[in-house]
C-alpha cells in the first residue's frame, strides 16, 4: 500500500504543485490520478519513486516513509514507465528489459530469460528482442516499457500517461493488455492520466486532482459517475456521465425472450412485430418486420453477463427492432433483449 | 607530376634522419601526443558540464573564443616565451587547437540526449555515474567522435607549422623546400600531409562503425 500522508510539494519560487494530499493506494489496485494540466498528478507519482522529493509530509511505502531509502535503491525496486517508453536506444530489446535485473546483479543468463518471457508476456513476438528500440513502432516500444518495468517482479508500479502517445486503436489495446496482466499480476499501480475515461477504464478507484494540487474526490468510477462530489468533478467528468455509468452494470440479469428467433427462409405468420433470422449454428443474420419479412434489417450483438448494459443499450441502438441481441463467447445467439427488457433494466441502474 | 616522381623517387628521401620515414613519424608523435592531451582535458570537462548543466554556456563561449586564437602567432609566442630546447611550444598551440571541437561536441552531445531517457534511466534506478556512463556517452558516442575527428584532421593539418620552430614532422618538406626553392620537396611534402589527414579520417570512420552501437546509428543488417 502507498500512503500519501499531508504531503505538499513547494518549488522554491512559490508554486504549490501538491497541496496538502492526503489518500491511499490499496495493494493489488490501480488506483489513477487524473485531472488538468497542473493538477500536481505527474508531480505526485514522481515523489513516490523520488524523482522529485516531497516539501511537507511523508509518503510510505507499505508503512516505510520512501524519504529514508536511498533514491537508487528505493526505485530498482518500483516499477517505472512514462510517457514516449523512454527506452535506450543502444541496446536491444532483450537489454532494455533486463535493465533493473542488471543493475541488480542478476546472472546475464538469467535476466536475459526472464526479459524473454517478458516480452511474450505482454503480447511481443520473441524475435523482436534482438531488436533495437527504433525498429519497434509506439505501441511496440510503450509495450517494452511495461515489460521492463515488470522485469525485476516489483510490487509497484508507476505508470505516467503511458498510453498517451499512441493512436487511439493502439491505447485501447494497451490498456486492455494492462487490465489482463493486472488480473495476473495484482500488482500496486498508480496511473496518471489526463483522460477521464481512461481513468474510469483502468482505475480501482481514482483520485481527481484539481489545479494548484489538491485532492478534489476519491472514489471508485461507478460512485465518481453518479455521485460527482462538485461542480469541477461534475465538469472534469463530461457529459454523458449516466451513459457511461452503464458500462459498469452487468448484463447479467437482463431478462431475455428466446422465442423471436427464427431460421433462414421464414415467411410466417407472425404476431411478433420483428423476428430475428438465424442460421443453423445459431449465429444471427438480421432482423425481419412483420410488414416487410423479406428484408433483412442490421443488428448489433453484446456478450451476455461480460459485456456492460452500455454495449447492450448500443447493440439496441444500432437495429430499427429497437432490441438487443444477446450473444455468447462463441459468437451463438442466447436470446433477444427487448425495449422492455432494457427498460427495466435501465430504471433499476438509474435506482442505483 | 614530375615534382612527385622527383620527390618519392629520389633514394635519399627514405632514409635518415631527415627522410620521409623520420617525419612522419615525428609528424605522428607530434599530432598524437596533442591530441591525447586534448582529450585528456576536453572529454572529462565536456562530459561533466554536459551531465551536470552547469557552467556549458561559459565553457562553449570560451571555447569557440579560443577557436579564433591564430595557431601561427601562438606557436612564435611560445618559442619566444620557452625556446625551442623542447617540442612544448609546438604542443601547447596544437592542444588549445584541438581543445575546442572536443569539448564543444561532447558537451553537446551529453546535454542533447533526449530528457525522457535520462528521466527514464534514473527512474529504473540507475545512480549518477551509470547514467552517464550507460546511457548518456553510448547516445552521444557518434558526436563526440565527431568532435574527436575534427580535431585529429585539425592538428594533423597544423603540425605542419612545427616546422617553423626547427622541429620535424612532415612540415619540413615543405618550408625548408620553400626557402631552397626545392618545389619537388613542397608538393611531395604537401601530398604526404593530405594523405595523413585522409588516413585519419578513415580511421575515425572505422572506430565509429565499431564503437557506435547499431541501434544509435539506425544501421542494422537483417531486418
Amino acid at each position: 500500500m502507498i500512503t500519501f500522508d499531508d504531503v505538499t510539494k513547494r518549488y522554491p519560487d512559490g508554486t504549490v504543485a501538491v497541496d496538502h494530499l492526503s489518500l491511499e493506494a490499496p495493494t493489488g489496485e490501480i488506483t489513477v490520478f487524473v485531472g488538468p494540466s497542473g493538477c500536481g498528478k505527474t508531480t505526485s507519482l514522481r515523489m513516490i519513486n523520488r524523482m522529485i522529493d516531497a516539501s511537507e509530509g511523508r509518503i510510505l511505502l507499505d508503512g516505510e516513509p520512501v524519504q529514508g531509502i536511498d533514491p537508487p535503491t528505493l526505485r530498482r525496486g518500483i516499477g517505472y514507465v512514462i510517457q514516449q517508453a523512454g527506452l535506450f536506444p543502444h541496446r536491444k530489446i532483450v537489454d532494455n528489459i533486463a535493465t533493473v535485473p542488471y543493475l541488480l546483479g542478476w546472472d546475464r543468463k538469467k535476466a536475459r530469460d526472464r526479459a524473454m518471457e517478458l516480452l511474450e508476456r505482454v503480447g511481443l513476438d520473441s524475435a523482436m528482442g534482438e531488436r533495437y528500440p527504433f525498429q519497434l513502432s509506439g505501441g511496440q516500444q510503450q509495450r517494452v516499457g511495461v515489460a521492463r518495468a515488470l522485469a525485476a517482479d516489483p510490487p509497484v508500479l508507476l505508470m505516467d500517461e503511458p498510453f498517451s502517445a499512441v493512436d487511439p486503436i493502439v491505447r485501447t489495446s494497451l490498456q486492455e493488455e494492462l487490465l489482463r496482466l493486472q488480473a495476473e499480476l495484482n500488482k500496486t499501480i498508480v496511473f496518471v492520466t489526463h483522460d477521464i475515461d481512461e481513468a474510469i477504464k483502468l482505475g480501482d478507484r481514482v483520485a481527481v486532482l484539481r489545479v494548484g494540487g489538491k485532492l478534489a474526490q476519491l472514489a471508485d468510477p461507478k460512485t465518481l459517475l453518479s455521485e460527482p462530489a462538485d461542480d469541477f468533478v461534475r465538469e472534469f467528468l463530461g457529459h454523458d456521465r449516466g451513459i457511461r455509468r452503464l458500462q459498469f452494470i452487468s448484463t447479467e440479469g437482463l431478462r431475455l425472450r428466446d422465442d423471436l428467433t427464427v431460421p433462414e427462409g421464414f415467411e410466417g405468420p407472425t404476431d411478433e412485430p420483428w423476428l430475428l433470422v438465424v442460421t443453423g449454428d445459431r449465429r444471427p443474420v438480421g432482423w425481419i418486420s412483420r410488414e416487410r419479412p423479406a428484408e433483412l434489417e442490421p443488428y448489433g450483438t453484446f456478450v451476455l453477463g461480460r459485456d456492460s448494459m452500455r454495449s447492450a443499450l448500443d447493440a439496441a441502438l444500432l437495429s430499427p427492432s429497437g432490441c438487443a441481441v444477446a450473444v455468447d463467447g462463441d459468437g451463438k445467439v442466447v436470446g433477444a433483449a427487448t425495449r422492455e427488457a432494457l427498460d427495466e433494466a435501465l430504471s433499476e441502474a438509474a435506482d442505483g | 607530376m614530375n615534382w612527385l616522381l622527383e620527390f618519392f623517387g629520389k633514394a635519399d628521401n627514405w632514409s635518415g634522419p631527415a627522410g620521409i620515414p623520420a617525419r612522419l613519424l615525428e609528424h605522428l608523435e607530434f599530432s598524437v601526443m596533442a591530441l591525447v592531451l586534448a582529450v585528456l582535458i576536453a572529454i572529462p570537462l565536456g562530459l561533466l558540464i554536459g551531465h551536470t548543466g552547469k557552467g556549458g554556456i561559459g565553457v562553449v563561449v570560451t571555447a569557440n573564443l579560443a577557436r579564433a586564437l591564430p595557431t601561427l602567432g601562438l606557436l612564435v609566442l611560445f618559442v619566444l616565451l620557452l625556446g625551442t630546447a623542447s617540442i612544448l611550444p609546438v604542443i601547447i598551440p596544437l592542444v588549445l587547437l584541438a581543445i575546442p571541437p572536443i569539448l564543444v561536441n561532447t558537451f553537446e552531445g551529453i546535454r542533447g540526449v533526449d530528457p525522457e531517457l535520462r528521466d527514464a534511466a534514473y527512474g529504473m534506478g540507475l545512480r549518477s555515474g551509470q547514467v552517464l556512463g550507460r546511457v548518456l556517452v553510448p547516445v552521444a558516442l557518434p558526436l563526440i567522435l565527431l568532435g574527436l575527428r575534427l580535431s585529429a584532421i585539425q592538428v594533423v593539418a597544423t603540425t605542419t607549422i612545427a616546422a617553423y620552430t626547427g622541429l620535424g614532422g612532415l612540415g619540413r618538406f615543405v618550408i625548408d623546400g620553400f626557402s631552397t626553392q626545392d618545389y619537388a620537396s613542397v608538393v611531395g611534402g604537401s601530398v604526404l600531409i593530405v594523405l595523413f589527414a585522409l588516413v585519419v579520417q578513415v580511421l575515425f570512420t572505422l572506430v565509429r562503425r565499431m564503437t557506435v552501437s547499431p541501434g544509435v546509428s539506425q544501421r542494422v543488417k537483417v531486418r
